[in-house]
């Protein structure tokens, strides 16, 4: 299990999280949603301490993370940033044999590796192309298939990704890739905690949601319990309509402009 | 496996399999031991690769025909020590740039980004200048071995100020450490001006000569004082290669791959203002080489740093070699700074792979 207890984090005079407590078991999906500012990446940098932890308590599979050097935590968790530049020309799979870095396996093991997520990742056209010539998106792609070499080889305990928004430069259909990829980790005993801005991903994927407002959770839960009309306008301080997709039966989020809500349009007719 | 080989080689592109970069690697060692005999036999006496192998084989007691005293004491007592000095300093110089460029993440970045180059200068000029003027003139014999520790101390100090300034709470920031680096330099600069303003003809000539490089001073002795550190540093910098490769995505990004990154960090700082300082003290500042011997390296071979770390040791080497024969032919019997061939030498070569890496869209 990966447990962040009570995570409270101030930079100067400013809080930007406060009291934040989180539990993800091996095998979920459980996705960090709320607006602009509310500390989800600081959060998650926590998590990965790559932020040191002033206050509370970060624990995987029982242990401490202060107790865990970079070695031993990259063995058991990997993270997937934002954004990577790399300044060198670097061809993708240089990219992705950065991710069996802690391992002292030999050279074709760790190509056995590198062949199989290129190949689980659909990089294979890409393999001799330079990171910096591809699109953001094909990018982010590269960046999923490393930290897949990070953690593909099995292991008796459980593993967690960490994923700070891996769909943002996608298109529908790569987003719907990245994430169904993430699932089919979820099954190898492994925990997911990604960082997503659109929501209606969240319902599709995750297994629970975690709704941060002001640098503290709001509420956390079960997907369908938590995306909820109310808390949605709540935390992100705007209107929505949620409907459920008959296909699927989950959650659709929908936005709506300002100017449509009935007290806006009540307040232009009395005007 | 054969069609991989021939395609890394066509599209002048890093390998994954690497077999070919081992090769090209392993060619341009070939290319160094060849330009380091053609050298051997460069000079005012003449000297046959057959007198070398005779030497050769006279010193293991072996030989059999006698070569003149002469070209056997050109030999082993200028020309070799000279050359393997060559040898020692351009590798250095290589192989240091490589390292911080790929720990800056910064294709600018040369070995005297850390300070050490200045302030090895202030050092000598100190020595240069300062020295005589307070305690009289002094033999020239015995101001040869002054002049490098004072210059390996000053670009320490450099290199140790730098490092304070940009650790913040036990982390070392690399923009605030890349920043004080260009400060301390500044202000060696405005020194040595300082310096320069107050010295005769003479003196200010000895010190831009050594601004300039200077290979000619070597013997036997003073290898034997650099090729530790030297060494040292290479196989230190070879042993940090992947991290450097990880490094590479980035500070965090290498965290996350398992990669103690304050440790490499300091390391390679280290490391580096090592062979970079004693480098310095001994043939003054050579610059150029550390700025482009990395980018050729990555350019026609590979950017794993596996392949460029030891690349530009070797490529650094190799190219101090050629323009250590222009330097020494082109005016005899007199011979031109180092410093000068290496720029003029390797700027037109570093501008046309410039022109290739654009049109491919390498950098």
């Amino acid at each position: 299990m990966l447990i962040s207890q009570n995570i409270s984090y101030q930079v100067g005079k400013k809080t930007i999280l406060q009291g934040c407590s989180l539990e993800v078991k091996p095998g979920t999906f459980t996705a960090i949603v709320g607006p602009n500012g509310a500390g989800k990446s600081t959060f998650l940098k926590i998590m990965a301490k790559e932020t040191t932890v002033q206050s509370g308590e970060v624990n995987l599979n029982g242990q401490n993370i202060n107790q865990l050097n970079s070695t031993d935590l990259s063995k058991i968790r990997a993270v997937m940033p934002q954004h990577t530049n790399i300044s060198f020309p670097y061809h993708i799979e240089q990219v992705i044999e950065v991710g069996r870095f802690p391992y002292k396996t030999s050279r074709k093991e760790n190509e056995q590796v590198i062949d199989a997520v290129i190949k689980h990742n659909h990089l294979d056209g890409y393999r001799k192309r330079v990171y910096q010539t591809l699109s953001g998106g094909e990018q982010q792609r590269v960046q999923l298939a490393r930290i897949m070499a990070q953690v593909w080889d099995k292991t008796t305990f459980p593993k967690y990704l960490l994923l700070d928004e891996p769909t943002s430069d996608l298109d529908i259909h790569h987003q719907h890739a990245l994430l169904n990829t993430a699932k089919e980790l979820c099954q190898k005993n492994m925990g997911i905690v990604a960082v997503l801005h659109d929501l209606n991903l969240a319902a599709q994927y995750a297994d629970f949601i975690v709704l941060m407002k002001n640098g503290s959770i709001y509420k956390q839960g079960p997907c369908d319990q938590m995306l909820t009309k109310e808390n949605i306008e709540h935390v992100f301080n705007h209107p929505v309509e949620v409907f459920t997709e008959p296909r699927t039966g989950k959650k659709v989020i929908i936005s709506i402009p300002k100017s449509f809500t009935e007290e806006t349009i009540k307040q232009k007719h009395y005007a | 496996m054969k069609s991989a080989m021939s395609k890394a080689k066509v599209s002048l592109l890093p390998s994954y399999k690497q077999l070919a970069s081992q090769y090209q690697l392993g060619g341009m060692a070939i290319l160094l031991l060849v330009s380091f005999f053609i050298s051997l036999t460069i000079g005012a006496v003449d000297v046959s690769f057959k007198d070398i192998i005779n030497v050769f084989l006279n010193q293991l007691g072996l030989g059999t025909n006698e070569v003149a005293a002469t070209k056997s004491l050109v030999l082993t007592d200028f020309r070799l020590p000279r050359l393997l000095f060559t040898v020692l300093i351009g590798a250095a110089l290589g192989v240091s740039g490589a390292a911080l460029q790929g720990l800056f993440r910064n294709p600018l970045v040369e070995p005297g980004i850390i300070g050490v180059s200045s302030g090895a200068a202030l050092g000598a000029i100190f020595i240069i200048l300062g020295l005589e003027s307070l305690i009289g003139e002094i033999n020239p014999e015995l101001k040869q071995w002054i002049l490098p520790p004072f210059a390996f101390i000053g670009g320490a100090l450099a290199t140790f100020v730098t490092l304070r300034l940009g650790n913040y709470k036990g982390q070392v920031r690399t923009t605030i450490l890349i920043l004080a680096g260009v400060a301390i330099t500044s202000l060696a600069s405005a020194t040595i001006g300082l310096g320069i303003f107050f010295s005769d003809e003479q003196q200010l000539r000895t010190f831009t000569f050594w601004t300039l490089g200077d290979l000619s001073g070597a013997t036997w002795t003073k290898l034997y004082v650099i090729v530790l550190p030297i060494f040292g540093t290479i196989a230190g910098l070879c042993y940090y290669a992947r991290s450097l490769n990880a490094l590479a995505l980035g500070e965090s990004e290498a965290y996350h791959s398992g990669v103690n990154v304050e440790k490499v960090k300091r390391a390679v700082v280290l490391l580096s203002a090592v062979a970079v300082g004693t480098a310095v003290a001994f043939a003054g500042i050579i610059g150029f080489l550390g700025l482009v011997i990395p980018h050729i390296i990555r350019m026609t071979i590979s950017s794993d740093h596996r392949i460029v770390i030891p690349g530009s040791a070797i490529g650094g080497a190799l190219l101090l070699i050629l323009a250590d024969i222009v330097a020494r032919t082109v005016v005899a019997p007199a011979e031109l700074p180092i410093g000068i061939i290496t720029a003029s030498v390797g700027t037109p070569f570093f501008i046309y792979l410039l022109t290739v890496a654009k049109r491919k869209q390498l950098i």
